[in-house]
């Protein structure tokens, strides 16, 4: 996809433009029911614009696999301490689909209790991750975001990176009970972005975070290191998400499955460069 | 049809005595407060005393409207307990000794409380999580809790408990009303919680709803989709100043701002919106004021430079 330039490598023409075609049922000041802003997304896309085509310089593989207008799970592989997979998942759905959608981010209860982080994540439409949040959200043909490794996923060591930690079992059920589709998703680049060392738990418990990723550099500051997208096709499963755990958890091999072999055939041409 | 309300000189329960009555329905008040303009007969007199009962007695209403409850946090708590529970069990009392048909008890959203990890819409039989924060609350959520009861307690009377999100309109009282009324509206630096609101109308209009449709059960009764906060400052042409958390708690009831329960504070902090589905399918309401025309209702007589004289008595810190 080609973008015509403006100030800062991007055309701000163009968020607004994919502002305009987001299919989001805003009020007439501006709000979903949820509290997602138009403008707030706005000022949000034109700031990421630059990190996510020339920063991170992300590539989609696959995109034309998340539905368009439908409900949707999209369940990646999570890494790289901060949660910039989960954000550049999101710039890739409004900046490269069309029409563009939101993906919306099932985030961690950590963040609704920390100020402009709590404020922040819900303009953007990214909700705690509770059941009900997820439940309601696809009853309202959204798209979401879900991580079912949660903090254990973003909290891998640079030697696990590629690496899938286990998934639990809620996100399966709750596609199964609403008839959701799963788009797998497998991110390279995030782990690379932000080489973990350690993760300072004690420290991070100061700033009210789960943990504080430590890099070699200390910081936990994300170096461009280029991010790949691969997209697999949608995965269908049928029941009530009342099956006990065994048949459930099959369906949740079949994704994680999906996920690694979508990672290991990517991490094969993977450069960081 | 005949209806009794109680509490009838608070500020709400004017409207819904107002309303009933244009509706045709043969309205009697009862409050130990005085209402002197009131266009229906008034019984001033204590729920608990003798008295009461001989209102009921004499009335023999077939419905009623329960909207007697302090929910000045300001007030003397055991007065509030006082009228909020041993007040709420005499009505229920009087109800079933004299045969009434119908009772509707008029309790808040704020029952559910306001927490950073409970979904953002709440349904009907979700817990009241905010006392663990917010104790102050919980002789609101006891009476609620206890109408709710009378459903199995008296299945031959039918009962409502219709959970009213804030109003705001013209009267330009209430908890809400109050708080945007301070000659500073605060907000939690970092923080901007979604907030539901309806218009008195739509509120009187909903109760009406419930009484015609004979509703029984518990009801989230809510009117357009919630805006954050910081819109409806804006919207409502009030000053705002935001502080961090600990210099807010600091400045409660001084420099303007609002005489706020240190308590309370969570709920400027994090959202607190309820999902009135159930009520709507049952009774087919539909507010007839968006977001925008609500807080106008609120806003057209306030200017920024003279608060109204609510301000004054803004310690209305229930939500």
């Amino acid at each position: 996809m080609v973008y015509r330039a403006g100030v800062f490598g991007f055309d701000r023409a163009d968020i607004e433009g994919r502002l305009a075609r987001l299919e989001l049922p805003f009020g007439p000041s501006g709000y979903d029911a949820y509290g997602t802003s138009r403008e707030a997304l706005g000022a949000a896309f034109r700031w990421l614009r630059p990190i996510y085509q020339n920063y991170f310089r992300v590539r989609c593989h696959g995109i034309e696999h998340v539905p368009l207008r439908t409900r949707a799970m999209l369940v990646p592989n999570h890494s790289g301490g901060v949660g910039i997979d989960a954000t550049m998942t999101i710039c890739a759905c409004f900046f490269e689909l069309e029409p563009p959608r939101l993906a919306q981010g099932m985030a961690d209860r950590f963040l609704n209790r920390l100020p402009l982080a709590s404020l922040i994540a819900s303009r953007t439409g990214q909700l705690t991750g509770l059941p009900e949040h997820a439940a309601r959200l696809l009853e309202d043909e959204r798209l979401l975001l879900v991580f079912p490794e949660g903090a254990r996923g973003t909290a891998k060591l640079f030697s696990e990176r590629r690496t899938v930690a286990s998934f639990p079992l809620g996100f399966m059920r709750l596609a199964m009970q609403t008839n959701t589709p799963i788009v797998p998703v497998a991110i390279l680049g995030a782990g690379e972005a932000l080489p973990t060392v350690a993760n300072l738990e004690r420290a991070g418990r100061w700033f009210g975070v789960p943990y504080l990723p430590l890099t070699p550099y200390l910081l936990p500051w994300p170096l461009p290191a280029r991010f790949e997208l691969y997209f697999g096709e949608p995965l269908w499963f049928t029941g009530t998400g009342h099956e006990d755990s065994d048949e459930v958890r099959s369906n949740v091999e079949r994704v994680r499955a999906a996920i690694e072999s979508l990672l290991d055939a990517g991490a094969a041409k993977y450069r960081v460069v | 049809m005949r209806i009794l309300v109680t509490g009838a000189a608070g500020r709400l329960a004017q409207s819904f005595v107002k309303t009933l009555h244009e509706a045709g329905h043969e309205v009697v008040g009862l409050d130990r407060r005085p209402w002197p303009e009131a266009p229906v007969p008034m019984h001033r007199v204590d729920l608990l005393k003798r008295a009461a009962e001989d209102v009921f007695r004499a009335t023999a209403p077939e419905v009623v409207v329960h909207s007697a409850s302090v929910t000045q946090l300001a007030e003397d708590r055991s007065d509030r307990y006082r009228v909020n529970l041993v007040g709420t069990k005499a009505v229920f009392d009087y109800c079933r000794r004299y045969h009434v048909r119908q009772t509707v008890f008029i309790g808040r959203h704020t029952y559910y409380g306001a927490t950073s990890d409970a979904p953002l819409y709440h349904a009907e039989d979700d817990p009241p999580l905010g006392l663990e924060t917010f104790p102050e609350l919980a002789d609101l959520v006891a009476a609620d809790l206890f109408s709710g009861s009378m459903l199995w307690r008296t299945p031959e009377m039918t009962t409502a408990v219709l959970r009213f999100v804030y109003t705001l309109g013209p009267s330009r009282t209430g908890t809400l009303a109050d708080f945007l009324s301070a000659a500073r509206v605060p907000m939690v630096f970092g923080f901007d919680p979604l907030f539901q609101f309806m218009h008195e109308a739509d509120a009187c209009t909903a109760l009406a709803h419930a009484i015609d449709g004979r509703l029984n059960g518990v009801f989230n009764v809510a009117g357009p989709s919630p805006l954050p906060l910081s819109a409806l400052i804006r919207n409502s042409k009030r000053p705002r100043i935001v502080l961090p958390e600990a210099l807010l708690r600091a400045s409660l009831g001084k420099f303007g701002l609002p005489r706020l329960q240190p308590s309370a504070v969570d709920h400027i902090k994090y959202s607190l919106v309820v999902d009135d589905a159930a009520f709507r399918a049952a009774t087919g309401f539909v507010p007839r004021y968006g977001q925008l025309d609500t807080i106008h209702a609120f806003s057209e007589r306030l200017t920024p430079d003279a608060p109204p004289a609510s301000a004054e008595r803004s310690g209305r810190a229930q939500g």
